[in-house]
């Protein structure tokens, strides 16, 4: 019989917008001293004010109910805001929910990031240990874990070095290999597979996977839809912080990639910038070669076209997007290229990548635009947060293969190879 | 649900409600980790220093050196007729114990913002482990004490020990509760206000001149020396000198006043750190 290990009930998570966290002591000793004294609150004008403005709040979820039986690896996808992360923290307990209740059976070990609370100056034995704690083993525990973590890792030769010594590679192999051999009743996942070279993270999905298959119960959430259709059984779509699907993994994923391909709206919400009362952008569509499930080859021409609209007249303008990868910003993009008078009415921009430009992996984009700097009196902008995103497929391909590694490939054309033919001297 | 299956759950994450939520049983589960946090506040701090832990002798032998020059020699400040370096370094391993606890967690929560935004752990293990590994520097400290304490006892027949000596756990306990109990409160409140941070950094410093550590309690006019009675501190310095040294006295009535607050500051901190850990993740 399933045995239900999880069960979420009616959980709300509020944030609060805007003005938080901005109190002095100072301020709030002037407004308790003017209380005491029977005096009119000094602050008060300016609190009411800040609150009219700025007492906003957000509810990242709202109402997520959900069962998970002992064994199941659900998979959790969502757009970037759809509450994936909170719901995460709040299973992890880093931060309590605002409503409802989560019950959960067995050990919870969640892994939200690799290396946490890793010591740049402690080697990587001594790492082993303090992370390993931090996660929640005891000494003993690791202690009888050590050879399959370092084995797993593959720092044997560097186990007595400072971590601050690894490369990055390594260091993410000893973190995962840690984090991998925790063994927990109940494993929640992050994205944490984006790290790593792939061989690595095969090895991860198949740690993973073995977790699933030894009955334990693993919550994963990735925007990969590739590992998530491996890995999981069952698969859960969180949108606007509610569940809006909850069944097999194929369904989900299809219905997942069916929403998210070629238009995507755009949250007004998600710009700032002295330009926002004029410029309005509110579609974004990405056209590519799709693959199966959505996703785009990187053998196609790229075509990002921006629409909105525009509200006055602006002087100089042009459209500007972003691409970011692994929280890098890869490249700015712009439709003109040099900012050009902008009248009322409909904006379309659009920018085009070359074909095999980008690597496969998971892109960001965020838009924006402004005067190019021109105008004397400074500056005019507008800017958004990431606001929709990509997936590059791996082709195989020599322009596209391993060989490679790295977030862009450039063409191959121009170099020569200087030859032991010209001799020396 | 029904209250057996209810009975069932090894774990209900529920949103933050009351006062006291506190699960202390939960810290000892996680004794290993106070363990190799310790163990890493001490490895790690020292790793890349020429003299390494030698730095915990250097620091109160330095500022005792500097006292005694300043306040013994220029100042000219009364010691109740002790030698003045081991008055002020008896004075100074205390101080800087008390000093250490209460620096190292009034900042715990804001430091930490990292790791405690990605994995759970009973947060009050951070603020335990540094008092822990703060005692391990004031063991070395009190050993260098001892040394001098030996060296002066033989060549002086001023120091009688007292049999008060021994209360020195309970010191240390005081010292270390105080320590905690007024650090953990500035850390659950510098997620509201960040001012504290700055008011702790000075704000040690100042108190140790209010605080009987370069001069004698009796060096105070009679009609004043009440006002340490609201200075937590200084019975827990003056019952220290008295019992190795057996100068001054311990005023009973002052300390149990020190031991009270030191409590009800400690039971403060706990409360307010297990209510701020909950959300401070939201805020921070």
């Amino acid at each position: 019989m399933a045995v239900s290990v999880i069960q979420v009930d009616q959980l709300w998570k509020e944030y609060r917008l805007g003005v938080i966290n901005h109190h002095s002591l100072s301020r709030d000793l002037q407004t308790w001293w003017a209380r005491m004294r029977g005096k009119e609150d000094p602050n008060s004008t300016v609190d009411s004010v800040a609150d009219k403005g700025g007492d906003q709040t957000f509810w990242a979820l709202q109402g997520v109910s959900f069962e998970v039986v002992q064994g199941d690896v659900l998979g959790i996808i969502g757009r970037n805001g759809a509450g994936k992360s909170t719901l995460l923290k709040i299973l992890s307990q880093v931060t309590a929910p605002t409503k409802g209740e989560v019950r959960l059976k067995g050990r919870i070990a969640s892994l939200l990031e690799v290396g946490t609370g890793f010591h740049p100056e402690l080697t990587g034995l001594e790492n082993i240990f303090l992370n390993g704690a931090i996660l929640g083993m005891s000494k003993a525990e690791i202690r009888s874990k050590l050879d399959e973590i370092i084995a797993f890792a593959e720092v044997e030769r560097f186990i007595d070095t400072p971590v601050k010594r690894y490369s990055s590679g390594m260091y993410v192999r000893l973190a995962f290999a840690v984090a991998a051999h925790l063994d927990p009743d109940i494993l929640v996942v992050d994205e944490v597979l984006a790290v790593g070279d792939a061989q690595f993270q095969k090895k991860c999905v198949g740690k993973i996977e073995d977790a699933g298959r030894q009955g334990r119960t693993v919550l994963f959430v990735s925007h990969n839809m590739g590992a998530i259709s491996q890995i999981c059984n069952k698969c859960m779509i969180l949108e606007k912080g509610t569940v809006s699907f909850h069944g097999d993994v194929r369904s989900a994923v299809s219905r997942y990639l069916t929403a998210s391909k070629g238009q995507q709206k755009i949250d007004r919400s998600c710009f700032f910038g002295p330009l926002k009362s004029r410029i309005e952008f509110k579609e974004i569509e990405i056209h590519g070669s799709e693959v199966a499930g959505g996703d785009i080859a990187p053998s196609a021409e790229i075509s990002i076209v921006v629409k909105g609209y525009c509200h006055g007249y602006i002087a100089r303008f042009r459209t500007s997007i972003v691409l970011y990868k692994d929280g890098f910003r890869l490249c700015t993009l712009h439709d003109l290229t040099v900012p050009e008078p902008l009248s009322p009415g409909e904006i379309v921009s659009e920018v085009r990548i070359p074909p095999f430009f980008l690597r496969p992996g998971d892109y960001y984009i965020a838009l924006g635009g402004h005067d190019g700097g021109v105008l004397a009196s400074g500056t005019d902008w507008i800017f958004s947060n990431e606001l929709a995103s990509f997936t590059i497929v791996d082709e195989w391909s020599d322009r596209n293969d391993f060989a490679n590694v790295g977030a862009i490939n450039l063409p191959h054309a121009g170099f020569r190879r200087k030859g032991l033919a010209h001799g020396i001297g | 649900m029904d209250k057996v299956t209810q009975r069932d759950w090894d774990k209900v994450i529920r949103p933050r409600n009351g006062w006291f939520d506190i699960h202390p049983g939960e810290i000892w589960k996680y004794r290993d980790l106070i363990g190799l946090f310790v163990w890493r506040d001490f490895v790690a701090v020292y790793k890349q220093t020429i003299l390494g832990p030698l730095w915990y002798l250097i620091q109160p032998l330095l500022t005792t050196l500097v006292f005694t020059v300043i306040f013994g020699n220029v100042a000219q400040l009364s010691t109740d007729g002790l030698p003045p370096f081991l008055f002020y370094l008896s004075g100074v391993i205390c101080w800087r114990y008390f000093a250490d606890c209460l620096n190292n967690t009034s900042n715990i929560f804001v430091g930490n913002a990292h790791l405690f935004g990605k994995v759970y752990f009973p947060r009050l293990t951070v603020p335990v482990s540094v008092v822990i590994s703060s005692l391990i520097g004031f063991g070395i400290q009190f050993l260098l004490f001892l040394v001098f304490f030996f060296y002066f006892r033989i060549n002086s027949a001023i120091i009688q020990p007292q049999p008060a000596i021994l209360l020195l756990p309970v010191l240390i306990m005081q010292m270390a509760a105080l320590g905690l109990g007024l650090g953990i409160v500035v850390s659950s409140l510098t997620t509201r206000y960040r001012d504290l941070t700055h008011l702790v950094g000075f704000g040690v410093q100042l108190w140790m001149f209010a605080t009987p550590v370069v001069y004698p309690a009796s060096s105070l006019p009679e009609k004043w020396r009440w006002v340490l009675a609201f200075n937590p501190m200084a019975p827990v310095i003056e019952a220290f000198r008295y019992a190795f040294l057996g100068t001054g006295s311990i005023n009973l009535q002052h300390w149990f006043i020190s031991l009270a607050s030191t409590i009800l500051l400690l039971i403060a901190g706990v409360v307010l750190f297990s209510r701020v850990e909950k959300t401070f993740m939201d805020t921070v």
